[in-house]
């Protein structure tokens, strides 16, 4: 078994430290940080978003296996980074100002860091300006809005406002979910994809950024 | 009649179905032992920080019809407002199990302990909506002394039509700083797991309610059968 699947199979079983470990001897062995990305950390997660789909295994598992691949992605950023690699695509992810939930923004930052895109994470209580500028300054290509109540949605359309205004849309897109938010929520505002669960909006900022 | 009310963590643990029902298992799924441990690891926790209080404060139909009208966002017609002028006794509440529980999920996630933070979050959910469940009863028998027909139902903001911004009044009511939960300017309280509604006593034919609203059809929970079962079949 090469040291990849060796990675990809213990991420599978939530084996954090072990992955960590192997992933500092696959570095030891020149192995380029995007293989030990694309076919070790993101192979193991790809197969645990698939399991998790068809109900094989639950919330609880993808979420260990998740811990073990930051256990890995950890040591992998300033390689990437480093050698300028290119991500899937850089997301800005937050949930809007008034709101505290976070617990749902989090898993859809987790399951978008597994797909390999890049997060940025605002945390919550976000004004839509901080959005905008984060995603100006990182050069995002998509920013992900999160809110759990009604009272709160509106932030989400100042986002698509403010993207609109300063003239980056086309470049810039907006996403927005959470347990009140709908599609036709979404297409009344402008924004340019919903996200009904985590899955799900990872499905659309890859078709987003296309 | 106002009053603080206290719980020991224990009390207000929920059940462990409720809680994995919130992290997505179904009824009767066979659970694998790795999560009954995660479940213990993070019920555990849950004992060790959680501070589960409410504040109870009765109110009269004519005051409640203030606190009720809110913002004026309710829509036109809600179940709320047919229910509660038959009331026997209403009563404003707001339970917290406190902000150490939220402030641990919120480390735990930062520290990649993804599978606990979550399942801790979850505990602190359902038991944040257990305290409902508990003051219900307590209230009765506080006012009835025990032996009386009643039933009691606990209604929230954001659900069944009584628009979320009229937590506003209800707080300028019920006043529950006194237990450290306030509210934000989008009607958010802090601690994030707090619940505040108005518990309905009387008979249980009062809270009997076609679910055939304008906002019927867009809700995802659709409790309001189960809630009213819970009621009617020990009429
Ligand atoms: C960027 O792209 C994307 C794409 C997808 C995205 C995304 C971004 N962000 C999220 N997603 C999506 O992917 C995630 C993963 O699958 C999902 O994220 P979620 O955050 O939705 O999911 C979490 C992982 C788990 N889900 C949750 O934690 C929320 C579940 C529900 C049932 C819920 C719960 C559990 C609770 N609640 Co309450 N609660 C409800 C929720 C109804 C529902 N069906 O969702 C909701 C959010 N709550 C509501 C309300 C009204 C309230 N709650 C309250 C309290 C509570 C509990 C404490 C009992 C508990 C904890 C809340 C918490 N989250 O910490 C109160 C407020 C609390 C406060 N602090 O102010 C209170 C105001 C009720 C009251 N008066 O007491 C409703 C809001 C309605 C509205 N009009 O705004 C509500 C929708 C229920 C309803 N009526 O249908 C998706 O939404």
């Amino acid at each position: 078994m090469t040291v990849l699947t060796e990675i990809a199979e213990s991420l599978q079983r939530g084996e954090d430290d072990r992955v960590g470990h192997l992933v500092r001897d696959a570095i030891e062995q020149q192995v380029p940080a995007l293989d030990i990305l694309n076919n070790a950390l993101l192979a193991g997660m790809s197969v645990i978003g698939e399991q998790f789909r068809l109900r094989e295994i639950f919330l609880p598992d993808v979420l260990l296996a998740a811990r073990a691949m930051y256990a890995g992605l950890d040591l992998l950023k300033p390689l990437l980074a480093r050698d300028g690699v290119p991500r899937a695509g850089r997301v800005v992810l937050g949930s809007v100002q008034g709101d505290l939930h976070d617990i749902g923004k989090n898993l859809v930052g987790i399951m978008l860091e597994g797909a390999g895109f890049e997060v940025i994470d605002l945390g919550s209580d976000v004004p839509a300006k901080r959005f905008v500028d984060a995603a100006e300054a990182h050069g995002a290509s998509v920013i992900g809005v999160s809110a759990l109540l009604t009272t709160t949605m509106p932030v989400m359309k100042a986002v698509v406002e403010l993207v609109r205004a300063r003239g980056l849309n086309g470049r810039l897109s907006v996403i927005v979910g959470g347990a009140p938010v709908s599609d036709a929520w979404a297409r009344e505002i402008g924004a340019d994809g919903y996200g009904y669960d985590a899955a799900n909006a990872v499905e659309r900022v890859r078709a987003l950024v296309k | 009649m106002r009053q603080r009310v206290e719980w020991t963590p224990d009390e207000s643990a929920p059940t462990r179905a409720e809680v994995l029902r919130l992290q997505g298992m179904r009824p009767g799924e066979r659970v694998p032992a790795h999560i009954d441990s995660l479940l213990d690891a993070a019920t555990a926790v849950y004992l060790d920080l959680a501070e589960p209080r409410a504040i109870v404060a009765e109110i009269s139909a004519g005051e409640f019809a203030g606190v009720y009208r809110g913002e004026g966002l309710n829509p036109h017609e809600t179940p709320l407002e047919a229910i509660y002028p038959n009331a026997d006794h209403l009563a404003l509440v707001a339970a917290t199990v406190g902000a150490r529980v939220t402030v641990r999920v919120r480390e735990l996630f930062l520290r990649h302990d993804l599978a606990l933070g979550c399942m801790l979050d979850s505990i602190a959910s359902a038991a944040a909506d257990h305290l409902a469940d508990l003051l219900g009863p307590r209230y009765v028998s506080m006012t009835t002394g025990g032996a009386s027909d009643w039933r009691v139902l606990a209604y929230s903001p954001g659900y069944c039509g009584w628009h979320v911004s009229g937590q506003r009044a209800l707080f300028d009511f019920l006043r529950p700083e006194e237990i450290g939960i306030t509210l934000n300017a989008s009607c958010l309280m802090q601690p994030l797991k707090s619940i505040s509604g108005v518990l309905v006593v009387g008979p249980g034919h009062i809270h009997r309610f076609h679910p055939t609203y304008s906002f019927c059809e867009r809700c995802q929970e659709k409790q309001c059968r189960d809630r009213m079962a819970s009621v009617l079949s020990r009429c």
